[in-house]
């Protein structure tokens, strides 16, 4: 393969890895510390898209589209938390996914609704509508490089928050052992609220800084949920860390597997999966 | 509970009698409405043998389904009906070769792992088909005809009747139940029930827990396989959307709806909620949004499913 080629390859499949991360890590987190299987959660980042679509024609500027859109995606998670997740904590799995399932078809139609059933497309803000040239025929677009910082910028937040801040012990507190957490004096209510919360914004942020390459299409969430979920599987339920390799893992697999057995592209990801569940079934990261 | 069994038993007595007038009655519109119920009965019954009896959530029921269907497709030639019990050993042998295949790799899981690998595969099958051209891609393709069986020229009854088919269907649907009832009455149906209640114990008593339940997911799958194959003939096509998640999702739903681990369970639920969506429909063209506010506000408050308003004397 040309290196060129090759190195362009290798970009996009870091950035398409680094958005899955966004919507994955928020997946994973809420499974960790809230213990829900959350099939809703490729809604928000559809829900994200949409936003970004109609807020950046209100506004006038994709950033400030970016800054409203992530407020309201938080107003958004915390509502549903205290509206429906919260009676499912001590619920069986089955529940949640059958409540969570429920809650697509009212996103779709709520989307179908609001915005119709079209295809819709966000301009790539002025400030980064550019190309690098690398030949004479191939050139990157810089809003993809720029994607792939703001995520980078974002998984190191949630590094710093997770590992070195007094929420962050709480959620680790929380993940480890609800009932003596709150026996210590955390407020696990408001904790859960929080976690939501901070996931559903992740999805929806993801959904936003897509919104400008991807276009915004009704049934977006479901494909992202699907690749997320197997990016958990492989990553380790619960493991932020985990799903930041699986998902450049999964980013890698799928644009070279578009490149070099297009026959079978589709599939090449859930061979993956299959492969991580043959050599260790509870995930890259995951506590057997 | 005698009393319960036994009101359950008149009630499922008195529910086959209407069936089985019901043709003589019914318009065609109704009679074809109810037939695909009575499939998706079928279908909901073979889930709940591994939802409701053996504790194994899976999101991904409608592979074995989708496969056997595609598998009719293929077995039909263009102008001729394919063979009864050729083209049914071909379905359930799809079927059950493909639950062998995604049993081996997702019983490796279990909980939240195993709800979300069931479905990635099953979704896996959905982008195979979905891509596949001569498959006939996102668009699927037609069964011109539906089979038909035939003894040294002599055919007892016509598919293409729809009223023979009703029958076809029926007769099937009892027979899944049977067989169901016998299975999960013998040890084997015990020892699933073991595993539900504590895998590990059962491991502990010396029983190979994964081969039952490995066991347990292929025969879940054949009989998911032979709702499939029926709801291919019935409707002379097939297409993607029948491996999609959303079909697990609502094949979840009626057992869950009806009452998952109870034996009419999933005919209750599978009746109930196609009845719903046919009047939804009617109502609006958003009926989805009923339908999803239906599922969040049903698992809200009635949690234990729909044969729970029968029982009127609780379990401890």
């Amino acid at each position: 393969m040309d290196p060129v080629i090759f190195l362009i390859q290798v970009l996009n499949g870091v950035q398409y890895g680094l958005l899955l991360f966004l919507v994955a890590s928020g997946l994973t987190l809420i499974f960790g510390i809230l213990g829900i299987i959350n099939l809703a959660h490729g809604s928000f980042y559809m829900v994200g898209a949409y936003l970004a679509f109609s807020l950046t024609e209100r506004l006038g500027s994709f950033w400030l589209a970016l800054a409203a859109g992530v407020v309201l995606a938080v107003l958004l998670g915390m509502a549903l938390e205290w509206l429906v997740m919260r009676f499912l904590y001590q619920r069986d799995h089955l529940y949640q996914v059958l409540l969570t399932y429920g809650l697509i078809l009212i996103f779709e139609e709520l989307r179908s609704l609001v915005w119709g059933d079209d295809v819709h497309g966000v301009q790539v803000p002025q400030l980064l509508d550019f190309s690098i040239p690398l030949t004479d025929t191939l050139s990157y677009q810089v809003y993809r490089l720029a994607m792939s910082a703001i995520c980078l910028a974002i998984a190191a937040g949630m590094y710093w928050l997770i590992q070195k801040t007094r929420l962050g012990m709480m959620i680790r507190a929380g993940s480890f052992n609800r009932d003596m957490a709150q026996s210590l004096g955390i407020d696990i209510a408001l904790l859960y609220r929080a976690v939501f919360a901070l996931g559903v914004a992740l999805a929806a942020l993801a959904g936003m800084l897509a919104a400008p390459v991807s276009s915004v299409f009704p049934g977006m969430g479901n494909q992202v949920l699907i690749i997320s979920f197997v990016v958990v599987v492989i990553g380790g339920i619960g493991s932020v860390k985990g799903a930041f390799v699986a998902a450049i893992l999964i980013g890698l697999a799928d644009t070279f597997g578009k490149v070099l057995v297009p026959q079978i592209a589709a599939m090449v990801v859930y061979l993956l999966m299959a492969a991580v569940l043959l050599w260790r079934p509870q995930g890259i990261f995951g506590r057997a | 509970m005698d009393r319960q069994a036994r009101s359950l038993q008149l009630l499922l007595l008195a529910g086959l009698l209407a069936l089985a007038a019901f043709p003589l009655v019914g318009e065609k519109f109704y009679i074809q409405f109810i037939t695909k119920v009575m499939v998706m009965a079928m279908f909901a019954m073979s889930l709940d043998l591994l939802v409701g009896y053996t504790g194994l959530v899976s999101l991904g029921h409608a592979l074995p389904f989708g496969l056997a269907a595609y598998a009719l497709m293929l077995v039909t030639p263009e102008t001729q009906a394919a063979g009864i019990w050729w083209s049914l050993a071909a379905s359930l042998g799809i079927a059950a070769a493909a639950s062998l295949v995604v049993g081996l790799l997702v019983l490796r899981t279990s909980g939240i792992y195993f709800i979300m690998v069931t479905l990635a595969f099953g979704q896996m099958a959905y982008y195979y088909v979905h891509d596949s051209s001569h498959l006939g891609g996102s668009d699927g393709k037609y069964i011109y005809v539906r089979p038909a069986l035939e003894l040294l020229g002599w055919k007892p009854f016509d598919l293409e009747n729809s009223t023979h088919f009703y029958y076809f269907a029926l007769a099937l649907m009892v027979f899944v139940y049977a067989t169901l009832r016998v299975l999960l009455a013998s040890p084997f149906g015990r020892v699933l029930a073991g595993i539900k209640e504590n895998e590990h114990r059962m491991r502990m008593l010396g029983f190979a827990t994964f081969r039952y339940k490995l066991a347990c997911f292929v025969l879940a799958g054949m009989l998911a396989g032979l709702a499939g194959w029926l709801a291919a003939a019935h409707d002379g096509l097939v297409n993607p959307e029948m491996l999609s998640w959303h079909q697990s999702g609502q094949l979840l739903m009626m057992v869950i709806l009806g009452g998952m681990g109870t034996p009419a369970g999933p005919i209750v639920g599978a009746v109930a909620l196609k009845a719903l969506e046919l009047v939804f429909q009617g109502w609006t063209k958003h009926w989805q949004l009923l339908l999803g506010a239906f599922i969040v506000l049903s698992v809200l408050f009635v949690p234990r499913g729909l044969t729970q308003l029968f029982a009127w004397r609780r379990r401890g």
